[in-house]
């Protein structure tokens, strides 16, 4: 009975999160949300399924209540969250929440089943971010001086992570992290949307060369203290999206150019310099010859994903604990081994279908600071995970950062709900802006309204 | 959107590569001691049984009444090397297989079934290209002598027999294992058709006669040479074997009657950069197309040489080493129009009830020579036999051809003894390659063995 439940349900689960993946992308061939309710529902109903089917698997396997317990309050959290929402935003972008609450509840499943414990904590974060998420937007609406604070952002943010330079504790090599009474903090994760603030708001006004510099070289002292502190894959973060912002800005392609250079001569050096470096790539080339070594972690993924196959092994049934560190940076192995690759590629579908709809939230907005701001945003996730699941798969090298809202990590998920928030917040901005719009001028045919604008806001991009 | 557009691709290319990676990868990883879903799949399946290509057991598992399990291998010794042996390490098709003997695809209902009375599910059965009859007639043959016998199928890449000697009982593999891994005078273990390396003697002029041939299509029959037992170059000499004098001898009698002193003639007619280019496209110094581990061929050749290396060299003597098997190959090759079909020992998969999950065939072939140039050395072979060396071979049912070799392998003269042949001509349906390790000429010692392994073919199949 057992067998059967937990060989079926692998096969519901992909077909489940198969539909909801379809559903992702069938979004967009709608304009306006009120077309889009009924794919909503599906993939609400969809998301209650994998949920539902993981945890009786869950339960089934180990035959205890407690899980039954923690599968009512995450199913409550988010439905409580979805209502809310739509309660307090009527107009807002129901993608993005479903998509959240879809990705968390997946971290959440797997957690589960790889550490109870930590799926606790993390649940009880995910609630107080999501808490933090359901005022973002109003707050966004009400605080306009956002768009003013250029340098004070930046001087939080290389105080913080200087800060944990010179007196953070040390996680997996790499300095990022503080203490305080007990609870870690990650700074990075947070200063990631100030910084996303910081270009922003000092690029929406002047674009002009010598202001440009000035950016950059406040941009370049949060990269380098990120390097000193061996976060290799924060800094890559923080420069390609400042890199791809300044390019949006400014719309001149010399500067992309510019950066790309720039970012392959910083690497080198990077990797002429440091041991670290040398270790990481040596390990990608070649994990086969340090297989006890600097290569384990990178095979002991690749045999987790190559175990799975296309259903998976089911959950409880492989062996992922194998990978070292999976939590957080190979938590996508951990789902392609027992959830399975087709259940995986889904989970990369639904990240590509979030950044997709940022920017397409992005190109909509009429305000350049704001455009800026959910285009960095985008920028900043979407490259997170492709750097997380390219480096388990070795497609590119490990640079050991978290799958956001899968992976354990408070920070993490804490600052990506943020970043989905703001992001919400921005979308429901606009869409308030364009029902005003179309009041004032209610004289004229909506539809040509309507249209012109789209047409308008298409010409500022570049 | 550009950068839109850049991330979805890039992400449809990471999920492209993971796809392509895990797909074509498993095998290899499962077969990583490193990973533990071996170990899972051991524990969940009983190992499969090996079979011979006429459905006899080779090798099967038999489960104790205290649930342990010992891997029997009703042949004993026979088999040793080419079935080998999977607790202290895993040889042979053991090895080969090891991926296939270790997964279950009995049906979903019997694993269930299983899964409640805590059995385990039977694996998956390997069957072999090997027949027994073949093999038991060149264990036979090759008595109390130590060497190797391959035989192969030269048309389908078929291996039907392979015999090392001396050889050990894998059933015994536990209490043996300690004084056949101390013994490194005999090297048992050495499986000596794929590893072990030895001078190829007179064997070597089928490469001699093929790069004479292919640098002279058209003339080669003109060729001639007087012999009086042996002939000197520039000071150094080469002996005929045992000092026969051969008298006046064209292309064909020097090959038929082995003539050392007409081929080292030979060795200053031709062009040794061609040579080289030769011996490369017949995979010498090259890893052999075969999927166990096999040893390197040796055979230098270059215009740089000393004139008694060359006239070493074309007689097979010298500094040339070559393994069983690939001499094999080159016979398989000439018997099959140049072409050599890879040789292959894994025929199908079937689960417990005959259900076939996977069938192999040959994994490609190799161009050789030209199919004029085999038909030509087919000939001088099929002289070989009828007035040469290994007229042991004449007058049988079947018509055979073959080249003799009797390798010297220390300044006494003594000699391994080589043969290496097919039959029948016209038909090619088995390719036989013998050594016997310091028994004298190959035409008194390898021939009749070989002789025996032809009629142990022919009895079974005319």
């Amino acid at each position: 009975m057992e067998q059967y439940i937990v060989l079926l349900s692998k096969y519901f689960i992909a077909i489940f999160m198969a539909m909801y993946t379809y559903e992702c992308f069938a979004v967009f061939r709608f304009k306006d949300e009120k077309s889009r309710k009924g794919i909503y529902t599906r993939q609400l109903i969809l998301m209650v399924f994998v949920h539902a089917v993981c945890f009786v698997t869950i339960f089934v396997k180990t035959g205890e209540a407690s899980y039954l317990i923690m599968y009512a309050f995450q199913q409550l959290a988010v439905f409580t969250v979805l209502v809310l929402f739509e309660l307090f935003y009527p107009s807002v972008n129901r993608l993005v929440i479903n998509n959240m609450c879809m990705l968390l509840s997946i971290g959440l499943i797997i957690l589960t089943r790889l550490d109870q414990d930590k799926a606790v904590r993390q649940f009880i974060i995910a609630v107080i971010s999501l808490a933090c998420a359901l005022i973002i937007p109003y707050f966004l609406k009400k605080v306009t001086v956002l768009r003013k604070l250029s340098w004070l952002y930046a001087v939080v943010g290389i105080a913080a992570l200087g800060g944990v330079l010179a007196l953070g504790g040390i996680t997996n090599g790499s300095k990022l992290s503080y203490s305080i009474a007990g609870v870690t903090f990650q700074p990075s994760e947070i200063i990631k949307i100030l910084f996303v603030l910081f270009v922003a708001s000092a690029l929406h006004e002047s674009s002009s060369f010598i202001h440009v510099v000035y950016v950059t070289i406040v941009a370049a002292a949060h990269v380098l203290i990120l390097v000193a502190s061996r976060d290799l894959g924060g800094a890559l973060i923080f420069f390609v999206t400042f890199v791809l912002m300044v390019f949006l800005a400014t719309g001149k392609f010399r500067y992309l150019l510019l950066g790309i250079a720039g970012g392959a001569t910083a690497s080198y050096m990077a990797f002429k310099i440091f041991r670290h470096i040398q270790i990481r790539i040596q390990a990608y080339i070649d994990p086969w010859s340090y297989i006890d070594g600097e290569g384990y972690q990178i095979t002991q993924s690749l045999f987790a994903l190559g175990r799975g196959g296309l259903f998976g092994l089911g959950l409880y049934q492989g062996a992922p604990d194998d990978i070292p560190y999976v939590e957080q940076d190979f938590i996508f192995s951990a789902i392609v081994e027992e959830m399975g690759l087709i259940f995986g590629m889904c989970v990369i579908l639904v990240c590509l279908s979030c950044f997709i709809m940022f920017m397409n939230i992005s190109i909509r907005l009429k305000d350049k600071f704001y455009q800026l701001v959910a285009f960095g945003l985008a920028v900043l996730y979407i490259f997170q995970v492709f750097l997380t699941i390219g480096g388990d798969t070795k497609f590119i090298p490990l640079t050991g950062v978290t799958l956001p809202l899968v992976s354990y990590g408070g920070s993490s998920v804490l600052s990506t709900v943020i970043m989905f928030s703001i992001i919400e917040g921005l979308y429901i901005i606009r869409q308030n802006e364009g029902v005003r719009s179309v009041k004032q001028q209610s004289n004229q045919p909506k539809r040509t309204e309507y249209r012109e604008s789209i047409n308008e806001e298409k010409e500022e991009i570049v | 959107m550009l950068v839109c557009y850049f991330f979805v691709f890039l992400f449809l290319g990471m999920m492209g590569y993971i796809g392509y990676y895990t797909y074509n990868n498993q095998e290899t990883m499962i077969n990583n001691s490193y990973n533990a879903g071996q170990q899972m799949l051991v524990l969940q399946n009983r190992r499969g049984k090996i079979y011979s290509n006429d459905g006899q057991i080779l090798a099967q598992t038999h489960v104790a009444e205290d649930g342990s399990e010992i891997r029997e291998y009703p042949f004993g010794e026979l088999f040793s090397h080419v079935v080998g042996y999977s607790t202290k390490g895993k040889t042979g098709v053991e090895a080969l297989a090891n991926f296939y003997l270790i997964q279950s695809n009995a049906p979903l209902s019997d694993k269930v079934d299983n899964n409640l009375e805590n059995k385990k599910n039977p694996g998956d059965n390997v069957y072999t290209t090997l027949d027994v009859e073949i093999q038991q007639a060149a264990d036979k043959a090759m008595g109390v002598y130590d060497g190797a016998i391959i035989a192969t199928n030269p048309k389908t890449g078929e291996v039907l027999a392979m015999v090392s000697k001396p050889c050990f009982n894998p059933n015994e593999i536990a209490s043996i294992w300690e004084e056949l891994v101390e013994d490194d005078e005999s090297s048992v273990l050495l499986n000596r058709v794929t590893s072990g390396l030895y001078p190829p003697g007179s064997t070597f002029k089928i490469v001699t006669a093929l790069e004479y041939i292919h640098e002279n299509p058209d003339t080669y029959m003109d060729y001639h040479f007087t012999c009086n037992g042996s002939i000197t170059i520039d000071g150094s000499r080469i002996q005929c074997y045992h000092g026969s004098n051969h008298g006046y001898v064209d292309f064909e009698k020097s090959f038929a009657k082995s003539c050392n002193s007409s081929f080292a003639n030979m060795s200053t007619k031709i062009d040794w950069n061609k040579f080289n280019k030769t011996l490369d496209k017949l995979a010498f110094g090259k890893e052999l197309p075969f999927a166990m581990e096999t040893a390197v061929s040796d055979a230098k050749a270059s215009d740089d040489m000393l004139i008694d290396e060359k006239m070493q060299t074309v007689i097979g003597q010298g500094e040339t080493l070559v393994t069983p098997l690939h001499l094999n190959m080159i016979t398989s090759a000439i018997a099959n129009k140049g072409k050599l079909v890879e040789p292959y020992l894994l025929k199908s998969v079937k689960n417990n009830y005959g259900a076939v999950i996977k069938e192999f065939s040959s994994p490609g072939t190799t161009q050789f020579m030209t199919e004029e140039e085999a038909a030509i050395l087919v000939g001088l072979m099929e002289e070989v036999v009828e007035k040469g060396t290994a007229t042991k071979l004449r007058d049988k049912a079947y018509t055979a051809a073959g080249k003799t070799g009797s390798a010297e392998y220390n300044s006494n003269r003594d000699s391994h003894a080589w043969f290496t042949g097919f039959a029948p001509v016209d038909d090619p349906q088995i390719c036989v390659t013998v050594i016997i390790e310091t028994a004298g000429s190959g035409g008194d010692y390898a021939v009749p063995m070989a002789r025996r392994v032809f009629d142990a073919y022919f009895d079974k199949n005319n």
